[in-house]
């Protein structure tokens, strides 16, 4: 098991190494660095311009460039905003916890209601409720997130008014950001106000980001579970006269998970691409918001650092989901 | 006994019944469109983060409410000199600094704050200078270093600008947000505590708000400054919902979840103005969208061509098809709103026919192959320059000049727009202050040609707008004004398109709230039913 974790953490570096040197290549082909974007309408005298890309160091050879911030990551130092002058961890780390809380509650939504969906569609092969499931959860795999959000936003909240249309929590509420998690800091707030209108904040972007997932968890159990439902070890199980639940959720079930679980890892990457819109569509202030302006403004620090980060999440999860099927599947280990 | 328990128990009652009713406190919540870049407008060019600053901040003079009028502010009074070269202002001495967790003031606003909040833009050696990272555009922009020879503190409350050069709009200058003044006291304090960087992050100033908490791409929240010197905001509370996309801030302002919300899609107007709740301002823009001709290039070089397209283009099916409502023609730089603006000019009529003889008296009679430039991006002045070069390129077809659409990425297409690279070129501007100089000298002077658009430069023309800017007396600044509108209508350097109309959606029970010129969001005056 330990040298399985060493390998692949020894994977780590160089993928560290390819993530910035794409991300670098890919933000140097966008025409335009980030004093040429500021400057709008207004024009700038070139040597100005030359002046400022000096002290930016944008004048250097890109090789050279890319070396130097190499050599700057390997001192532990993300950089500067170009635009904020804050340090591009401390950003990094004040909207995460917005995005990890986000996602933990879509990951969370689409397993809970995507799993026994899958497993009831199984177990009723080729009933009304199996066709309709499967129909609903392409339509929902396919799903514009933009499109989707605003229409949960103008039904739910503008014609029924049931939920807020954005943001984390009411502003008459003043929440000091203690962990950064709305739901926590709510409730150290000591008024439970805060913390209903915390979690109702939550309701729509969770089933917009989790729309995606639970889709796909919903499609990957129902097949899976197809599968093992009509492996020998389960006809052995029920002629032994075990009860139906039994034989689904302790024996079948535990097996099909390898290849869900494998699902849920990938989610996370696709969760994390869904974050950006989501984000963007309920003003929701985690990392996804902050990179797309960051592309925007040409925040060359920002946007390679947040790749980065976002690359190390993506990395340590898939390592998660390895360890995992370990645990699912001993033969994995050996 | 009793008696004394019953009073007790009433007393008590009183006070329970106080505490669970306390007076009201307003809040008011505006959906802004962005997250600031820091809490310093002299590092800054953008309206979003001036908006962010505004609360907080005072200018020597500001700009009245609605209106590009310059009026008092921190200085209460001021005296120009006869040559408009010394500027000399008298300062307010009831004006108070805010404080925070770092810092509680000693002292009320005074000169060395002016000194200072001019040195840190100004001078190298201060030791603010180059504190978050330095980089004064506004300064550079509006020609402070070459503009301003000395400012000096005359003593606690007087202050004296000296410029190189007689210049009327350095008033209007002043009132701009890049101008605003920060404590002296505040920066020292901060340089003892080893963290100079926080006076453009848990700022104060001196106005009608203070800071209270800023958690970024979510809200900025400000509390109305007890000690303001000026009209006390009617609002206690002032909650800034940053919320980027324009079709949420509509929802959020249709669901009551903030009073006032900018930057509406046109798309969105009906259905706002359809609903009870809402009422929509609309004001027309401080700006111009034009299609520049590069006079340095064949055939633009000849004014008889720059004429004809001026006819050959339709522009009220360009305002119909792509403004829809939401802009009016435009026949001079500036839009009608602005002092000077010289209604007696007449625009040129669409008169395809007319643009063909003059082609042909051009020698182009064949007519000609160009290039017609759209910028990829929408612009307060310009909705859809894409779709607007597809209309224009139509047109200019039925006179036979092929125009060839090409478009770059913005900070590209501008760059090469500078640089001269375009034949013909859409581009266009939103006036910084109000004052027609901004428009007239900024685009067109001689002085301009290396940043602008057309690489235009009539002596005529930039002798009434050079001469313009000298002259304190506004009626003498209209007429040079009237005239230099005249002599560009003639020599056509620019197909002028449109000026946009700005539209503002808020609730019903929003009170007091008036657009501003320069597309500012101020809510000193701001009350709620």
């Amino acid at each position: 098991m330990i040298r399985f974790l060493l390998r692949r953490v020894s994977l780590i570096i160089p993928t560290f190494i390819g993530v910035t040197l794409l991300s670098f290549m890919l933000i140097h082909l966008v025409p335009g660095d980030p004093i040429e974007v500021r400057v709008g309408e207004r024009g700038i005298e070139p040597a100005r311009l030359e002046q400022l890309r000096h002290e930016f160091g944008y004048d250097q050879p890109l090789w050279k460039q890319f070396i130097d911030y190499e050599g700057q990551l390997a001192h532990g130092d993300l950089g500067k905003s170009v635009v904020t002058r804050e340090s591009v961890w401390r950003e990094f780390i004040t909207l995460f916890p917005a995005t990890l809380e986000l996602a933990a509650c879509a990951i969370l939504f689409a397993m809970l209601v995507g799993l026994p969906l899958g497993v009831i569609a199984a177990v009723r092969r080729g009933s009304a409720f199996d066709y309709g499931l499967m129909g609903v959860s392409v339509t929902g795999a396919s799903m514009p997130i933009f499109w989707w959000g605003l229409m949960v936003i103008l039904v739910f909240s503008v014609f029924l008014g049931w939920t807020p249309v954005s943001g984390r929590i009411s502003d008459a509420f003043f929440i000091e950001p203690w962990s950064g998690f709305m739901t926590l800091d709510c409730w150290f707030s000591d008024d439970r106000g805060a913390c209903r209108s915390a979690w109702s904040h939550l309701v729509l972007p969770t089933i917009v980001l989790g729309t995606v997932p639970l889709a796909t968890i919903a499609r990957m159990t129902r097949s899976s579970m197809l599968e093992v439902l009509g492996e020998d070890y389960i006809r052995t199980a029920r002629a032994k006269g075990l009860k139906r639940n039994r034989v689904v959720v302790v024996h079948a079930l535990r097996n099909a998970l390898i290849p869900i679980v494998t699902v849920l890892g990938l989610s996370v990457s696709a969760l994390l691409g869904g974050a950006i819109l989501t984000e963007t569509i309920f003003s929701w202030p985690g990392i996804g918001h902050w990179l797309i302006e960051s592309i925007q403004r040409r925040d060359y620090p920002v946007l390679q650092g947040g790749t980065l980060l976002v690359a190390i999440l993506v990395i340590l999860v898939n390592l998660g989901v390895d360890l995992t099927y370990g645990f699912l599947n001993p033969r994995i280990r050996r | 006994m009793t008696s004394r328990y019953l009073a007790a128990a009433a007393a008590f009652a009183v006070a329970a019944v106080l505490a669970a009713a306390p007076a009201q406190a307003k809040t008011l919540v505006y959906c802004s469109e962005g997250s600031p870049e820091n809490f310093n407008p002299m590092l800054n060019t953008t309206g979003t983060t001036f908006d962010a600053n505004r609360p907080i901040y005072n200018r020597l003079v500001e700009f009245r409410n609605g209106t590009t009028e310059v009026v008092a502010g921190l200085a209460e009074k001021w005296d120009v000199s006869a040559d408009s070269k010394v500027f000399t202002f008298h300062l307010r001495q009831n004006a108070k600094w805010q404080s925070n967790k770092n810092f509680k003031p000693t002292r009320g606003f005074n000169a060395d704050d002016v000194m200072f909040s001019f040195e840190r833009q100004w001078k190298d050696a201060n030791p603010y200078h180059k504190v978050s990272g330095g980089g004064y555009d506004y300064w550079s922009d509006m020609n402070f270093p070459k503009l301003i020879a000395n400012i000096e503190k005359l003593d606690a409350t007087t202050v004296r600008f000296t410029l190189t050069q007689p210049n009327a709009p350095f008033l209007a200058d002043l009132a701009m947000d890049f101008a605003s003044i920060q404590s002296a006291e505040y920066a020292d304090a901060l340089t003892k505590l080893g963290k100079p960087e926080l006076i453009d992050q848990d700022a104060i100033g001196t106005g009608p708000f203070e800071l209270v908490q800023y958690q970024k791409d979510a809200t900025i929240r400000y509390r109305a400054f007890a000690d303001f010197w000026g009209a006390k905001p009617k609002i206690d509370t002032l909650v800034f919902a940053i919320t980027k996309d324009p079709a949420v801030r509509m929802a959020k302002l249709r669901a009551n979840e903030c009073q006032i919300a900018p930057y509406p899609s046109p798309a969105d107007l009906p259905a706002l103005r359809a609903d009870p709740n809402l009422t929509v301002l609309q004001q027309p823009g401080l700006n111009i969208g034009y299609l520049a001709f590069n006079v340095k290039k064949k055939p633009f070089d000849d004014v008889r061509v720059r004429r004809a397209i001026n006819m050959a283009i339709d522009k009220k099916a360009i305002l119909d098809a792509v403004y829809q409502g939401s802009g009016e023609p435009a026949k001079n730089l500036i839009p009608p709103t602005m002092w000077s603006y010289n209604t007696k000019v007449e625009d040129f009529k669409y008169d395809p026919e007319a643009a063909r003889k003059l082609l042909a008296e051009a020698g182009l009679s064949g007519g000609f192959e160009t290039d017609l430039w759209a910028m990829p991006v929408q612009r307060p002045y310009n909705p859809d320059a894409r779709r607007i070069g597809e209309l224009m390129q139509a047109d200019l077809a039925k006179v036979g000049i092929k125009a060839k659409i090409v478009s770059y990425e913005w900070g590209e297409y501008r760059k090469r727009v500078q640089a001269g690279d375009h034949m013909m070129a859409q581009l266009g501007w939103t006036g910084d202050n109000g004052d027609p100089d901004n428009f007239f000298a900024t685009l067109a002077s001689c002085a301009a040609v290396p940043n602008s658009a057309t690489k235009w430069c009539d002596k005529t023309y930039d002798d009434a707008v050079t001469k313009a800017a000298s002259v304190v007396d506004q009626a003498e600044r209209t007429k040079l004004y009237e005239q230099a509108q005249v002599v560009m209508h003639d020599q056509a350097p620019y197909f002028l398109i449109a000026h946009s109309v700005a539209f503002q959606p808020l609730r019903k029970e929003v009170t007091g709230y008036v657009m501003s010129p320069l597309g500012a969001h101020l809510f000193n005056e701001v009350d709620l039913k």
